[in-house]
């Protein structure tokens, strides 16, 4: 079978509609269009139940005791929000100190950043060089102050796989919530809330095959019971906790993509895991200097693999594969020209920082594009290098680190 | 990154990608930026002594898409120039000729520094001969 160009391996970014995500929402656009807070007509009835089977579908995914502790939102970024905004200005009389980690996602960091202009405290956890905090620097940190740690379960750039059910642990002994940003986790490793010892989950439809738009906030009702302020005011949909008309094609959508994540979530595992070690032996079979970021398996996404290749600037690597959408930590692929704050948190080389890109390999990934895609990087790593004076230099010998370097 | 089709062409078919022996004297060196801003420029050019003319302009970038392309471009501009004429060079040329959108500017501005930087070796060079012969 030919290989269809370009070939899609950003799954971190987002993913496709699974086709039967597609076909379960498709009636929900035009014969069950009814809005779900209708409840004089059948239109309404039917939204209604259609929105509580996707409620099921995405608590047993997580493992929920019951499908009320499922809030449906926006997507991800809409949940980190609210989770955190909730649990703080709901508790802001217990305490003020939030704990989370510098590799968070922007969502989860800026929404502290706010929280610190309205005078709450909050400690970003330093990783290691692998990219995982410690459960003692968490342990460490915690106060009689602290009301929320916030750690997410696999990193969007590096894969890195937190230790959530030991911080769990700790929090659960402490009386302090846990909310976890398992975006990039949930559906492709085992993530059930009980085990994990996790009060609050974030979650989003298109990184799970599901639509973008949509995506849920699990908020524990039972040991603890967690209370939470609604941050954006309106019809009190949700149980009060997220006003606003329910997009209910996009959850019977999102609903959908739990259920099948909830069914084949180890045949993905298996497939996108093999896939990446496909990729991953041949590019170091295939390219000297060439480094991992993040951590090694156990602890890493089993779609994930991002590497540095020395001596090679990512963006410039991003268009001589252009026939692959993947993505870089390097400047030049952001507007602030600043390389990945994640890359730079776990202490990587500001060079190899330039130099990194994420594969990201998912369901709808084969081996014929693995090899398409490593066969085409190691030849265009090498003409790269071949251009490249610090390749030459280090060729030679010369010691880049001790060369005075004038920065501009 | 919505690049011009100049910068994509200079970048897929690079001009004057090469090494000339650094030691010589009538080749002058410029390695200008930093591993660690993402892109480091090494210029260099071979200069006749006798016409001052540029004969020959080599370059190797580590950089992204517009810093390669921006320094395939200067090496072109500048052969067959005199080392005067050289000088000359603005990096707005450059960014004008390659449609630079302006995150990349800076990309331009290296170039004409690789460039400067590797007249300013040559005529070293020059110099110290001559006061070794005087």
């Amino acid at each position: 079978m030919a290989l269809q160009l370009p070939i899609y391996m950003d799954n971190h970014a987002t993913t496709p509609c699974d086709p039967r995500v597609v076909e379960a929402m498709l009636p929900y656009f035009t014969h069950h269009f009814g809005n779900a807070a209708s409840r004089s007509h059948a239109f309404g009835w039917h939204a209604e139940e259609a929105v509580d089977t996707a409620r099921a579908q995405v608590a047993t995914l997580l493992g929920a005791s019951s499908p009320k502790e499922i809030v449906f939102t926006s997507g991800a970024t809409e949940s980190n929000n609210l989770a955190i905004k909730g649990v703080a200005h709901f508790s802001k009389d217990k305490g003020d100190h939030i704990i989370t980690l510098r590799t968070e996602h922007k969502a989860v960091l800026d929404t502290c950043k706010r929280l610190e202009r309205e005078g709450f405290r909050v400690t970003y956890l330093d990783v290691d060089a692998r990219g995982q905090v410690s459960p003692d620097d968490v342990k460490n940190a915690l106060t009689d102050r602290t009301i929320l740690v916030s750690v997410m379960l696999a990193n969007n750039e590096i894969g890195t796989v937190q230790p959530i059910a030991e911080i769990g642990k700790l929090t659960r002994e402490r009386g302090v919530l846990l909310h976890c940003d398992a975006v990039q986790g949930v559906g492709r490793m085992k993530f059930l809330v009980d085990e994990m010892n996790v009060d609050l989950v974030s979650l989003s439809g298109h990184k799970l095959y599901g639509p973008k738009g949509v995506g849920a906030l699990y908020v524990r009702r039972n040991k603890p019971r967690v209370r939470i302020v609604g941050e954006q005011d309106g019809g009190g949909h949700e149980r009060g906790m997220r006003s606003g008309t329910l997009n209910v094609t996009g959850i019977v959508g999102l609903g959908k993509a739990a259920a099948i994540a909830t069914d084949e979530w180890e045949k993905d595992r298996d497939h996108s895991f093999s896939l990446r070690e496909r990729l991953r032996k041949k590019l170091f079979d295939g390219i000297e200097q060439i480094h991992l970021n993040g951590a090694d398996d156990p602890w890493r996404h089993p779609g994930n693999l991002n590497v540095s290749f020395s001596f090679v600037e990512g963006e410039a690597m991003l268009m001589a594969i252009k026939d692959v959408a993947v993505s870089s930590g390097s400047a030049c692929t952001s507007a602030s020209l600043e390389p990945s704050y994640v890359l730079r948190a776990l202490g990587v080389d500001e060079e190899l920082a330039h130099s990194s890109i994420r594969f990201g390999l998912g369901r709808f990934n084969t081996e014929a594009e693995v090899d398409f895609v490593a066969e085409l990087v190691i030849r265009q790593v090498n003409r790269l290098r071949d251009m490249s004076p610090l390749y030459e230099m280090w060729k030679e010998g010369v010691d880049l680190k001790s060369i005075q370097w004038e920065a501009h | 990154m919505a690049y011009s089709d100049k910068v994509i062409e200079h970048y897929e078919n690079p001009r004057n990608v090469g090494t000339l022996d650094k030691e010589d004297p009538t080749v002058g060196t410029g390695l200008v930026g930093a591993p660690a801003c993402g892109d480091v420029m090494r210029l260099q050019l071979r200069v006749n002594p006798e016409t001052n003319i540029i004969e020959d302009a080599k370059f190797k970038t580590f950089g992204c898409g517009s810093a390669i392309a921006s320094s395939s471009l200067a090496t072109e501009w500048v052969k067959g120039k005199t080392v005067e004429e050289a000088m000359e060079l603005r990096n707005t040329e450059l960014v004008k000729e390659l449609n630079l959108p302006p995150v990349k500017i800076h990309c331009s501005v290296l170039a004409e520094d690789a460039i400067k930087s590797a007249i300013e070796d040559y005529r070293r060079k020059q110099a110290a001969r001559r006061a070794e012969t005087t």
